[in-house]
Formats: C-alpha cells, sequence, structure tokens
C-alpha cells in the first residue's frame, strides 16, 4: 500500500487485570510517540460494545488505516476486534494485537514498571508490524455437493444413507461383489445376539434403493486430485475406469483381522481356530460333540509387535461362550484373559451373564502366556492362573483364538492417494484425537470405523453418522470461505528444489509447468513450515510477511 | 428452516451445536450452568497428548459464543416439551443472572469485592468463591453470576457492594425468571454425567480423611488453575504429596454398593493423572489398584506402556479393601489384597485418589418425563436401540450424544455428538 500507515492504538485496562499492575496512561503515552501512529487511546475494556464504537468513531475521526490494540489474546478477542475495522471499513488484516495481559500484567503482577516497560515493547512491536500490513482477501471456493464413500460395509452403508438422508448424491465405491462387509462373516452380534445379516441386511436394501445414491461394485478408487469441494476421482470397476468429481470424500474402508499362522499351534494341532471361524462352526452347527472350548484373548494383540487392544475380542468371546453353554449346558468353556475388556453400559453386563452361565474366566499374565501343544484327542491348553497360583491343564476339544483386528491391507495406497496419514499401527490417523475424531487435517476428507481403529459396531455406526455430519457441512453450505493467510511462492526466486513440497503436511504445493513450486490457496493451511524451509527464501507468508517479521523483531531490541 | 435445540453445554452439547450451525441451522443451546464447557473444562490435561484440557476447547466454547447461528442459554433447563419431530415446542426456564449479560464484561471486581465467600464447586469443593463469581476464567459467557443463595441482598437485603463497584453498570437485582418458548425441528440431549458420591463406601474412607480425593478433585488439585496452583499439596496439611495411590472401580463392577457396569474411562485417567505427577516430580511413588486395566481405546495400550517404562508409574492387581489414616501424620495406608501372588499387602500414601464411576444426572429423571423419553435402570438416556441406533431414541427428533446414556471417553462424546447432528440435519431437510 503506497498510503502513509496511519496507526491507531487502543490500550485496554481490563478493569484492573491490565490496569492494576501496569501504567496504562503511560504505555499511551510512549504509543502516540511511536513512528506512525496518528492516534492513541486508553479504554477501561476495549472489548466492550462501548470500547468497540470508540475503534470504529476513531477510524473514521483520525483516518485510521492500521489498527493496533493492546489488550488480552488474539485467540479469544482478535475476530472481534478485526469485526469493529471491517464495521468501519477498514480490511480486518490491517489489525494487529498486543497480548500485554496473558504475556505481561499477568505474570509480572509484582513489578510494576518493569510491566509497563514490557507493555512498551509488546506495542511497539506491533506497531512496527502494522505499518507493513496489506489488506487480504479470503477467497471463496464452490462445493460439489456429491458426496463418495470408501466402503461398503456398516459403517459406509450408514455414512452414505445419512448423505442421502441430508439432501446430497453419493458414490459408494466398495471392492467386493458384495455390499456389508465384514458383517457378512459373522453370525450373531453383541451384546444381545442380534443377527449380523439382521442389522446389514435392511442397510443394504436401503442404499440399493435410494435413489441418490449410486452403488460402485467390485471397484476400487484408483486416483484422486483437486481439494475440497472439487476432488478428481478416478474409480475403477473391472478393466473401465470412470472420473467422478464429488466435494467431500468418506473413507469406511474397515479392517481386517489377524491370521495368526504359528501362533498358539494355529495351522499346527488340530482343533485350534480363530474365533471367526468358531463362529462359523456355531452358526453351522458342526459342533455337536465338542465337549471343552479354550478361547485364549489377546492373541497376537498387546504384544511388542503389535501393541494395541483390539476392543471388541473380549465381548466377541463372551457372547460366543454363552451360545455354546446355550447350545449343550454341559459344556465347560475357559476364557483365557489378560485384561477383560467388557465396558459401558452396553457391554459390561455380558462378564456377568457369562460368569452366570458358567463360563470360566481364567486371568493370564503376559509374561506366562498359555501354551496350546497336540494331545491325544485333541489340543491340551497350559495356562498358568496367577490368582490360583498354579498351571492349569485342559484338554479341550477346541480351542479359539481372539485375533485382533488388523489394519486393512489396502490403507497405505489408499492414504498416499487421498495424502492422509496412518498412525503406526497402520490405520488412518484422524486430525485430532481428542477434538477432531472424525476430521483428517486435509480438508474434505473424513473417517470413520474399523479403518480408524477397531471397534464394535454401534461405535462404527455412531461415527459413520458423525462423519457424515463433517461431510455434510460444506455441501450444506455450498461456499467456502478459504484462509487468507497462506503462502505465496515468489516465482523469480523460486529454484524449483521440491523441498516445501517434501515438507509439506497439507500437500498444498505442486510444481507448475515451469517445474517451479507452486501452492493451492485453497488447500494452504498457512502453517509457514515452507516458508521457513525455503533455501532461496522464496516463499513467505501473507500476513506474516518477512519483512513484517524482521520490523517487529528489530523493534523488539530497540530500546524505547 | 426451523432451529434445532441441544441440551447441555458440555464438549458434546458444544460440537452438536457447531456441527449443525456451521452448516447453517440456527441453535438453542441450553445449559444449566452459568457457563458452557462442562466437564471437560475442569480437566486438567487429556490423554495421550497431554493437552492442556480447557486451552483445546475454550477455542470451541469461544466459537460457539461468537457463531451468528448459536444463541446460548445458560442458567436454562428445558421444563416442558410438546409436538414432535419437525415441530417440538419447547419451554426453557432461564433463571435469573442478576447480572445484565450485554453489559459485563468480565472484568471481576464485583467478585474481589463482594464479601460473601461459598464453597466453590467448579473447583470441587476444594476452595471458595465469592457469592457473585464468574464460574472460571475461560468461561462462556464471560459474565458474572450472582448466587442468590449466598448473596447478602438477597438473603438480607444488606449489602449491595457490587452494584456499587461494578464499572459497567451490569448488576440488576430485578431480573427474574425468564420463561421462553422455543420451536424447534429436533433436540440433541447432550446432558453428560456426574461423578459417583463414595462416601457410602465406608472402607475407603471419603469424608472422613481430608486426602482421600476423588478423581475429579484430584484433576483440580493437579491442574494450574486449581486452588493450589497445580501444586500436590494434600488437603489435611498442605505437605507435597509424594505417594499416591489410585484406587479403581470405585462405585463401579460391584452388585454391592454402586453400580455394576465397567465406567470405561477410570483405567486411562487414572493413567493420565499418574504420569502428571510423574511429571511433577519424577521421584514421586504411584501405585494404581486396579482389577483389568482397561486400554480398548486408539492408543491406550500404548499410552499404558509409555506410564510404566518412561513414567515408572506401577501397576497393582487388586482391589483395596480399606483405608486407613494415621491421625498423626496424617498418612494413609491402603490394604489390599494382590492378586498376583494372593498376598494381603499394605502401602503408604500421602494421598489416595478414588476412580469413581461416572453416573447419570438427577435431572434426567425429570427432563425425560418433559422429552417423553425412557430411563434405563440407572437413570441414563435409553438409545433406540443400543446396537443398531445408538443416537436414536423412541421418541422420533430426539437424539443423543456423550454420557447422557452412559459413560464414554471424549472422542466417543465428540463422534457421537456429530452423529446426533447428522440425525438432526436430516430431520431439518424433512421438514423444510
Amino acid at each position: 500500500m503506497s498510503e502513509e500507515p496511519r496507526v491507531g492504538v487502543f490500550v485496554c485496562h481490563c478493569g484492573i487485570n491490565i490496569g492494576g499492575y501496569l501504567d496504562v496512561p503511560d504505555v499511551v503515552k510512549y504509543a502516540g510517540t511511536l513512528p506512525g501512529v496518528a492516534y492513541a487511546e486508553a479504554n477501561l475494556y476495549t472489548c466492550s460494545s462501548d470500547g468497540l464504537q470508540k475503534i470504529k468513531e476513531a477510524i473514521k475521526k483520525h483516518s485510521l488505516n492500521r489498527v493496533v490494540v493492546a489488550s488480552c489474546t488474539p485467540r479469544t478477542h482478535e475476530p472481534l476486534f478485526q469485526g469493529a475495522c471491517e464495521e468501519a471499513g477498514l480490511n480486518k488484516y490491517l489489525f494487529e494485537m498486543a497480548n500485554i495481559r496473558d504475556q505481561c500484567s499477568w505474570v509480572h503482577m509484582h513489578e510494576r514498571d518493569k510491566a509497563t516497560q514490557k507493555a512498551k515493547d509488546l506495542v511497539r512491536m506491533a506497531v512496527a508490524k502494522a505499518r507493513l500490513l496489506t489488506p487480504e482477501e479470503e477467497p471463496e471456493i464452490d462445493i460439489h455437493p456429491v458426496g463418495m464413500v470408501i466402503g461398503g460395509g456398516v459403517s459406509g452403508l450408514t455414512a452414505a444413507l445419512s448423505l442421502a438422508d441430508q439432501g446430497f448424491k453419493v458414490h459408494l465405491v466398495e471392492r467386493e461383489s458384495k455390499l456389508g462387509g465384514y458383517l457378512n462373516k459373522l453370525d450373531r452380534l453383541f451384546p444381545d445376539n442380534t443377527r449380523a445379516e439382521d442389522v446389514v441386511g435392511p442397510l443394504i436394501e436401503r442404499v440399493t434403493e435410494a435413489p441418490d445414491i449410486t452403488v460402485h461394485l467390485n471397484s476400487a478408487v484408483t486416483d484422486v486430485k483437486g481439494f475440497i469441494g472439487n476432488f478428481d476421482t478416478e474409480v475403477a470397476t473391472g478393466d473401465e475406469t470412470q472420473p467422478l468429481n464429488v466435494g467431500t470424500i468418506i473413507v469406511a474402508t474397515g479392517a481386517d483381522y489377524l491370521r495368526p499362522e504359528g501362533l498358539y499351534g494355529y495351522g499346527e494341532v488340530d482343533g485350534v481356530v480363530t474365533q471367526l471361524e468358531l463362529e462359523q462352526l456355531i452358526k453351522e452347527g458342526k459342533l455337536g460333540k465338542a465337549r471343552t472350548m479354550v478361547m485364549i484373548q489377546c492373541a497376537g494383540a498387546r504384544i511388542e509387535e503389535r501393541p494395541y487392544c483390539s476392543r471388541v475380542c473380549c465381548s466377541e468371546a463372551m457372547k460366543n461362550a454363552m451360545l455354546l453353554v446355550d447350545e449343550d449346558p454341559k459344556r465347560e468353556v475357559y476364557i483365557l484373559y489378560r485384561d477383560l475388556q467388557t465396558y459401558g453400559l452396553e457391554y459390561s453386563g455380558l462378564e456377568w451373564d457369562a460368569k452366570r452361565k458358567g463360563v470360566k474366566l481364567v486371568k493370564y499374565d503376559a509374561e506366562r502366556p498359555p501354551t496350546v501343544t497336540k494331545g491325544e484327542r485333541g489340543p491340551v491348553v497350559n495356562v498358568f492362573s496367577p490368582l490360583l497360583g498354579e498351571e492349569l491343564t485342559i484338554e479341550a476339544d477346541v480351542v479359539a483364538l481372539s485375533v485382533p483386528m488388523v489394519p486393512n491391507p489396502d490403507n497405505k495406497r489408499l492414504s498416499q492417494l487421498l495424502k492422509v496419514p496412518l498412525n503406526q499401527d497402520g490405520f488412518f490417523l484422524e486430525a485430532h484425537v481428542k477434538l477432531r475424531p472424525l476430521d483428517f487435517a486435509t480438508d474434505g476428507v473424513y473417517i470413520c470405523g474399523t479403518a480408524h481403529s477397531p471397534k464394535e459396531v454401534a461405535e462404527s455406526l455412531a461415527q459413520a453418522r458423525g462423519a457424515a455430519s463433517r461431510a455434510g457441512i460444506p455441501m450444506a453450505k455450498g461456499r467456502l470461505r478459504t484462509a487468507a493467510i497462506t503462502s505465496v511462492v515468489d516465482q523469480e526466486k523460486c529454484s524449483g528444489c521440491g523441498t516445501c513440497i517434501e515438507l509439506c503436511a497439507y500437500n498444498a504445493i505442486t510444481k507448475n509447468e515451469k517445474k517451479l513450486a507452486q501452492v493451492t490457496s485453497a488447500v494452504c493451511k498457512g502453517c509457514g513450515v515452507c516458508g521457513a524451509s525455503c533455501p532461496e527464501r522464496a516463499i513467505t507468508m501473507r500476513h506474516f510477511t518477512n519483512e513484517e517479521l524482521e520490523a517487529q523483531g528489530l523493534a523488539a531490541l530497540r530500546e524505547a | 428452516m426451523k432451529p434445532v435445540m441441544v441440551i447441555g453445554g458440555g464438549v458434546a452439547g458444544i460440537q452438536a451445536a457447531l456441527d449443525l450451525a456451521d452448516r447453517g441451522l440456527e441453535v438453542h443451546l441450553v445449559e444449566k450452568t452459568p457457563s458452557i464447557g462442562g466437564v471437560m473444562a475442569q480437566l486438567d490435561k487429556t490423554l495421550p497428548t497431554m493437552d492442556c484440557s480447557i486451552c483445546i476447547l475454550a477455542p470451541k466454547m469461544i466459537e460457539c459464543f461468537r457463531h451468528p447461528n448459536i444463541t446460548i442459554h445458560t442458567q436454562s433447563q428445558v421444563k416442558e416439551v410438546s409436538g414432535g419431530t419437525g415441530n417440538f415446542d419447547v419451554k426453557v426456564l432461564k433463571e435469573p443472572r442478576s447480572v445484565d449479560e450485554s453489559k459485563c464484561t468480565g472484568c471481576g471486581i464485583c467478585s474481589q469485592k463482594c464479601p460473601t465467600k461459598v464453597i466453590d464447586g467448579w473447583q470441587e469443593g476444594l476452595t471458595t468463591r465469592k457469592a457473585v463469581y464468574i464460574m472460571f476464567p475461560q468461561a462462556v459467557p464471560l459474565t458474572a453470576t450472582i448466587d442468590r443463595e449466598h448473596c447478602l441482598y438477597f438473603q438480607k437485603g444488606v449489602c449491595q457492594v457490587c452494584s456499587k463497584v461494578c464499572p459497567a453498570g451490569a448488576i440488576d437485582y430485578e431480573q427474574r425468571p425468564e420463561e421462553l418458548n422455543l420451536n424447534v425441528s429436533s433436540i440433541v440431549v447432550a446432558t453428560g454425567f456426574q461423578e459417583y458420591d463414595p462416601t457410602e463406601l465406608k472402607e475407603y474412607g471419603y469424608g472422613r480423611f481430608k486426602d482421600v480425593l476423588t478423581a475429579m478433585e484430584f484433576e483440580r488439585l493437579v491442574c494450574a488453575s486449581g486452588p493450589t496452583g497445580g501444586h500436590l499439596n494434600r488437603p489435611s496439611d498442605n505437605k507435597l504429596a509424594h505417594r499416591v495411590a489410585f484406587v479403581q472401580c470405585v462405585g463401579s463392577r460391584t452388585h454391592k454398593k454402586g453400580y455394576p457396569f465397567c465406567s470405561s474411562v477410570c483405567c486411562m485417567y487414572a493413567t493420565k493423572e499418574a504420569v502428571l505427577i510423574k511429571e511433577h516430580d519424577p521421584t514421586s511413588e504411584v501405585n494404581v489398584f486396579y482389577m483389568d486395566l482397561k486400554v480398548f481405546g486408539k492408543g491406550f495400550q500404548q499410552f499404558v506402556n509409555r506410564a510404566k517404562s518412561h513414567y515408572g508409574v506401577n501397576y497393582v492387581r487388586g482391589r483395596p479393601g480399606e483405608i486407613r489414616m494415621n491421625p498423626l501424620t496424617n498418612d494413609l495406608t491402603i490394604w489390599y489384597e494382590d492378586t498376583a501372588n494372593g498376598d494381603v499387602s499394605s502401602m503408604e500414601a500421602d494421598l489416595a485418589v478414588l476412580c469413581t464411576t461416572m453416573i447419570a444426572r438427577p435431572e434426567n429423571v425429570e427432563l425425560a418425563k418433559a422429552l417423553g423419553l425412557e430411563l434405563d435402570e440407572w437413570d441414563f438416556f435409553k438409545s433406540l436401540n443400543p446396537l443398531t441406533n445408538p443416537v436414536e431414541t423412541g421418541m422420533p427428533g430426539v437424539f443423543l450424544c456423550g454420557c447422557s446414556h452412559g459413560p464414554r471417553d471424549i472422542p466417543e462424546s465428540v463422534a457421537e455428538a456429530s452423529g446426533a447432528a447428522a440425525c438432526a440435519a436430516e430431520v431439518a431437510r424433512r421438514f423444510m
């Protein structure tokens, strides 16, 4: 901006929060002497409606073209003051804040003079930066109101249905020839022995009949370009590929389960099966004569190479154990466990019920896991019970291994395609463990179900509905204001080394036709990593330019 | 389109409100206390990232406050509901704050000058607040409120100091309870939980021994914004607690006094609290007494592994039978059976933390009546079907999330809140 800077400085007393511990009038007086400052005043509360009104009046009266507020934290109050600037016709990026409360009065409550001095330093720095600020725009992008859901298990089906019920068209992409996913392999579901087909069947029916959902069976997503609102994808079905343009993508690709070759005699001793295989045997009624069953929990889980707990196996084992006892009360069923993971209102009861039905729960130590050997008539299980202080030998007819869910083998390919991360275990990694469990750091891509981590049907369904909410938000709005604080590449200085492309966590930088770096502003989060790492200093951040930061830094070093 | 109502301003209610408001729906967020934030605002850190809890929640609280589509009704409760999905008429009773929200700037001068001290519930009773107060520094709205039950003016007609010192002229003794009649298309119930009161478990001495705390009390004690500034000064004699024992399953997984269900989150929050102690002082002795270590969440086992190997937290399998106190030293002795070897042993501790179960809020009973919802035997709200329809209820257009229907952790509550928001958005579209 060629216009001479005319900065207005507003110093807040914040009642006594600031005014009680440093000399606000002195800071105001000092601010008035700084180069570029056309006006300075103190407010009891700059954030009160009265204070905001004063900012607006001063902008007009003193022809201010930059505003600095010295008060509390920008995290809570910057939008408020920016709003006041905008209402007075000033671009909100011509506003700068000095935090003289959290970073000054609150931490120097007993050093009035020094606190006053530091407040002056902070104001001087803010003014130095403010003088160089330029107006910025927040460009708007269109959001194509079509969603894609990858994976047609319970999670994918639920997410697709919710998106359709919210009014969006949906492409549901399923690798197999049939919808339903992992539930197609299961018989009964805990906690109430509902048939899996009774859960997944109605969902498949509704999805198949929904006019707004297009199901792509035997299909895989093979290419993804673009960004939120406008992803250009390619879906391959057999030998044919078709381009699909979608606004958002939900990952619901589910999980696999561990094949326990070599664990506890699996594949070596007859009668050792997985819990899933046992479930099949129960379903087909093939266990007629079998009397003694042993279930081994954490088979291949909670160990060094696979540290995570698979969440569902304890409840799964309880359910199968009770089905076995219900079928024939003379049966002896043992569950060898490390820590029972039945929890909450829904699943805690399984433990009580199983005990009541005579299922024998035997704890074992991770350091002394059970062994399974081939006996005269079937597998023999030896387990040391720390509670009894002795080793038990159980001659079993069937040994069922509760193996953990493992990441879908396709996760790696998909994570590269969608440019979203996996965690150390190989499951998809959400944007924030606590508060953004269904989002990826990349806008417009969401996660639900067992692709996220092992979980029960109910939790997958709740997550799927939640992911559909997250994906539905930008599509419902139709347009999205993107951030103004993004990076800019100076094409004259860029050498095309690609360092920034490697480092960008959001895949916002690509090479253009001249093989030079180019930022897609809609994807850029303004984190600044590219700018800090560019060897040619060719990248600057809007609103945090090198010149602005240097001016601010130099001002810090200058004596007041 | 009609607005949506969200009942409860904890992290679940906040998330549901933001999801709905962000997509363009108007939201009435109804909160019983003077500030939104719920229990998460009271927590010190969150696992496994050890993020400061209020630091990650506060931006969301402020987003609610600033959102043009969200109206926050604090000190408000739903009293009557009629109609059905797509068209609910809700009567909300708003208690008087006695402070004009539009004038109060949250400076806190009224609180400073108020002569009346009251037990501070937000600090879990570990310290006092004033009769006119702001719930906590990051409260939203950042507005004072007068606790009429303890205010000298309301009780005895004297004082009025707050009104004299308020620079904004915001004190308003004349405010009356207000009745709001709101028409909404759907209702999200996010009323949360409360902590089980372990006083009835006499063997643990809670209420008799000052240094036997509940986990929520410990969260405030260890928090930098708590009564001791985050130092582990134990309540009895201010001595720095060096040996701390955590007792799991207090009031849970039992058919005796308490509840039969597992409270889902205690093993992990105890692990987090144990790590916090070790971060404060690596030489502390921290023992966690447990029955089964519940590590079923994403990254939980890895977090426990780190607590053991990196921080040196010790886990003992066994349910303590009794806690005794030495009246000369105030020190505690924890008697327990170590199920690893069957021996009855004892252990000395400066402080014991009871990891109490999450239980239903007592207001659920009246709210369920108003909403026409069913409660389970423990007064949690019942899902339509816990397996296939976890966030829906028997009443079409009313949805559940968070601990209103049972113990769950923050990420599950947040994910469910989005799920409930999706259900509400579907209803909004159907009745467009």
